[in-house]
Parts: C-alpha cells; sequence; structure tokens
C-alpha cells in the first residue's frame, strides 16, 4: 500500500518536473519545422561553431534576459509566456543550425502579429542576439550565417 | 591650412572623438552597424569614392537619421577637402550638402595659378531607395537599388574655361545597387553614373574632347571583419573631357571603423592618378563620419 503510494507521488512529481508543463496552453496549431522560417543549415559544422545545444541554450537565454531588461523592449515581452519562449527559440535556432531536431513552435508570421513591432525594435534584438553571441564566443563570419537565416524573418516579424 | 596641419588636427579630432566614443557604448537603436555605409567624397552615404543605395543614418523606416563628415585625401601634390551634412528619412530618401576644396598649394605657383590656389565646389545631393533591400533581404539576390542625383557648383568659373572646361556646374545622375551578402559577410555595391564631370567637376565640366553625358562606374567591395570593420577596395571610372588635362579612373584599398553608431572613421589608400599634369597622385584618405 505504502509502495503504490510512493509509486503514484512519484509519477505525479515526474509529469510536473519537465519545463515544459510550467509553460501555458496555446491555441491549436499545425506543428512543423517549416514553421522554422527558414530552411536549417546541412552539416555540423555551424552548430559546433555555436558550442552545440548548450552554445545555443547559453546565447538564447542571454538574448532574451538583455531584451526584457532592455527598457525599449520590456513593454513587449510584458504578457509574454518566457518559459514557452526560450524552449521555443532555442529549438528553432537549433533547428537552424543543422541539429537533428524538430521545431514544435508557431510559425513568425501567426506569432509575431500581434505584438505590434517595428524595425528598429527589430534591430534592438538583434544587437542583444549579437551580444550575447560575442559573450559565447561565437566568431563574427558565423553570427552573421546565422544572421542570414533570420535577417528575411522581418517581413513576418515586424508589424508596423 | 597647409597639408600638415591639417592631417595632425584631423588626427587629434579622430583621437578626442574616439574617447568620446568609449564613454557611450550602447547601440540599441536604428540599423545594425555599418550597414549605412560611410560618407563619400560628394557627400552621399555609401563608400568614400563610389555611390551605395543606402540611405545614410541609422534611421529605420520609422525614423531619420543624420550625420556630419570631414574628409581630408592628403596627396603628393594635392590636399584634397570635404565637409558636408546629410539626412536620410525613413530610410527611404536622403539628401545632402557638401563642400569640396580642392587645394593646389605649393602646385598651385607650379601651375601659374599661386601659391594654395583652391577650387571649391559647393555639391547637393539628393537620393531615393526605389527597391530591394541590402540587408534584411537575405533570401533574395535582388539588391538595394536607388536613384540620385548631384547638382554641383563650382566658384572658379573663369579658371575652368581658360583651362578648356565648359562650364563651371553640372548634374550627375546615378543608380546605384547594393547587397549585403551576410553568408559571406561581404558588402557589394555598384553604381552607374552619367556625369560631364572633370575631377568630379572640382576641374569643372565638359571640355574639348568631350562635352556630353557619358555613363561611368563605381564599384566597391568590403569584409565585414566584425562589427565595427569593414575593409574593401573601390574603383571609380571617370570621363576624360580636357584637352592636355588628363583624367584617370580611381582607385582605392579602405578600411571603415565603426567606433559606435555615433562615430566611425575610414582610412583609406587612394591612387587618383594623374590630376592636372601631375601623375601619380596617390595618398591617404581620411574621413570622420558623426552622425546618428
Ligand atoms: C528573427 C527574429 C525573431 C525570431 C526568430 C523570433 C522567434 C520567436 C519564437 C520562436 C517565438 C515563440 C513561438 C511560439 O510560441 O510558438 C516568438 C515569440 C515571441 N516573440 Fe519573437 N522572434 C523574433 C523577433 C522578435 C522581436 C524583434 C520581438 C520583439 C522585440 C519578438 C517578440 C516576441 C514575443 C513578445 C513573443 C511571444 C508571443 C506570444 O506570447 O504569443 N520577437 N518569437
Amino acid at each position: 500500500m505504502s509502495n503504490l503510494r510512493t509509486l503514484i507521488f512519484a509519477t505525479a512529481l515526474a509529469v510536473a518536473a519537465p519545463a515544459v508543463a510550467e509553460e501555458k496552453p496555446v491555441d491549436p496549431y499545425t506543428q512543423s519545422s517549416a514553421n522554422a522560417g527558414a530552411i536549417p543549415f546541412t552539416g555540423d559544422q555551424m552548430l559546433a561553431a555555436f558550442h552545440g545545444r548548450d552554445g545555443v541554450a547559453r546565447i538564447v537565454d542571454d538574448t532574451l534576459d538583455r531584451s526584457v531588461a532592455d527598457p525599449k523592449l520590456r513593454e513587449i515581452f510584458h504578457a509574454t509566456d518566457m518559459e514557452r519562449l526560450r524552449r521555443t527559440l532555442k529549438e528553432q535556432v537549433v533547428y537552424l543550425l543543422g541539429a537533428p531536431v524538430a521545431y514544435t513552435g508557431r510559425d513568425m508570421k501567426t506569432t509575431h502579429k500581434d505584438q505590434g513591432i517595428n524595425t528598429a525594435e527589430f534591430n534592438i534584438l538583434v544587437e542583444h542576439l549579437q551580444l550575447a553571441m560575442d559573450k559565447e564566443g561565437v566568431a563574427y563570419r558565423y553570427q552573421n550565417q546565422l544572421l542570414a537565416k533570420l535577417a528575411p524573418m522581418k517581413r513576418d516579424v515586424v508589424t508596423r | 591650412m597647409t597639408s600638415k596641419s591639417g592631417v595632425i588636427s584631423l588626427a587629434l579630432g579622430l583621437a578626442m572623438a574616439g574617447s568620446l566614443a568609449e564613454a557611450s557604448d550602447m547601440e540599441t537603436s536604428g540599423k545594425l552597424l555599418l550597414t549605412g555605409g560611410v560618407t563619400s567624397v560628394e557627400g552621399a552615404g555609401g563608400g568614400g569614392l563610389a555611390s551605395w543605395a543606402t540611405i545614410t543614418g541609422y534611421g529605420t523606416r520609422d525614423e531619420w537619421g543624420a550625420n556630419a563628415h570631414a574628409t581630408l585625401v592628403e596627396l603628393p601634390d594635392y590636399q584634397f577637402r570635404a565637409g558636408g551634412v546629410s539626412v536620410g528619412f525613413h530610410d527611404r530618401v536622403e539628401v545632402s550638402y557638401t563642400r569640396q576644396a580642392f587645394d593646389t598649394g605649393e602646385t598651385g605657383a607650379k601651375l601659374g595659378l599661386g601659391q594654395g590656389f583652391t577650387f571649391n565646389q559647393d555639391v547637393v545631393g539628393a537620393k531615393v531607395r526605389v527597391l530591394g533591400d541590402a540587408v534584411y533581404a537575405q533570401d533574395s539576390w535582388v539588391p538595394q537599388v536607388a536613384v540620385g542625383v548631384q547638382w554641383k557648383k563650382n566658384d572658379r568659373d573663369t579658371l575652368i574655361k581658360a583651362l578648356g572646361g565648359k562650364d563651371d556646374s553640372g548634374v550627375d545622375y546615378y543608380v546605384a545597387a547594393t547587397k549585403v551578402l551576410l553568408n559571406q559577410s561581404l558588402v557589394m555595391s555598384g553604381a552607374l553614373r552619367a556625369t560631364k564631370a572633370n575631377q568630379t567637376g572640382l576641374l569643372g565640366f565638359g571640355g574639348g574632347k568631350n562635352d556630353d553625358y557619358q555613363i561611368q562606374f563605381e564599384g566597391s567591395a568590403g569584409y565585414l571583419v566584425s562589427k565595427r570593420l569593414l575593409i574593401g577596395a573601390e574603383y571609380r571610372s571617370k570621363p576624360d573631357n580636357l584637352v592636355g588635362l588628363k583624367e584617370d579612373d580611381w582607385v582605392d584599398v579602405f578600411a571603415a571603423y565603426a567606433f559606435n553608431k555615433n562615430l566611425s572613421v575610414t582610412a583609406a589608400y587612394a591612387d587618383l592618378g594623374t590630376i592636372a599634369t601631375f601623375k601619380d597622385q596617390r595618398g591617404l584618405y581620411l574621413s570622420i563620419q558623426a552622425g546618428f
């Protein structure tokens, strides 16, 4: 009996433990890696240049920390589920850099359509990303290669 | 000012501006560093000798941006100076004003013009971005394209006529195409210019050999070494209108460094060929640009 209780308790913990569980639900959408908005790099050179998935995780966390702390961007992230944003953005970048993973987030147009982001705000976020990549020690030419994938997404992200 | 004091005061200005720039390292608005280029000898946003399709300043399509520049080219037998301002609106339209001085220094006496004889020229420019996006549209080969016009007026009408020039003023028209290739960390730019200008107009417009508009080419290629540093080379073909005063195409190799969005400097080694019978005019090009 006490064994069973332990088992139930352990199972409940296991379900609650992953970060995913802390994410707020979103409206249903069709999952597809195409939602990542660009064709990924092939080979493992790009991911290596970003120090693998751990490097990308540090870069994304740093980028978002800088963005949320930025007086010019703070408002935009006011109601954002940062838990979900951190997970999906890491996934997206890792996917674009050529890792054999799927991107499970929403597409850029749908995600940003009500955010009212302008060009200057887009650039500020890119600059935070550049600083984060600098901090991680990613060589500049590789930074630019990632930016080449992200830059065209301005069409979907910037709505005003 | 003499050639030497010119270089020294510019160098001092650079050093001072550099230390000021270090104090403010926030870079959080407008365009990305260096993507607007620097300021050309004719005052337009772009390369030093060649025209680009970019709109000056760090203003985005919702903002405006402006720049002031001071440029000095120290040649064996001459000194070239330029200073001016340019304003970009909504990353769409650029207007600029620059005053150029072509100082013959000691050479003036040898040419019989008098020591320190200087040609001055006012250049008023306007440029409009017509299509494409140099920076964001990385998924397309279509460059950013702009058309521009430059009104030029020289203050040495009598002498220009005596040299065989037909006019002391003229209008240049150009179309420029520029693309930043982020995947290669390259900036490529080409422009076609319809012009009658002799030495960009410093020696007037038209001449005995030719008095018609000719299409000239300007090209530049740069490599983005870091966020702050662009190195590259430029080429600019020129007309050869004046009888007896052969004019050459221009080339340079350059390095443009952005301390931040408010301040950048460009240093180049320029080969301006023969100017007013004096051959091998090669020397240091220095330009400082401040703006937002
Ligand atoms: C190329 C640039 C960008 C990329 C790749 C990107 C990527 C993403 C991703 C993957 C998500 C989450 C998708 C999901 O929840 O399924 C997201 C959401 C979000 N992004 Fe971006 N983003 C970009 C630019 C920006 C900029 C410039 C801003 C604001 C300055 C911004 C603000 C937001 C906000 C507020 C959300 C949360 C939306 C919500 O709560 O529904 N993004 N972005």
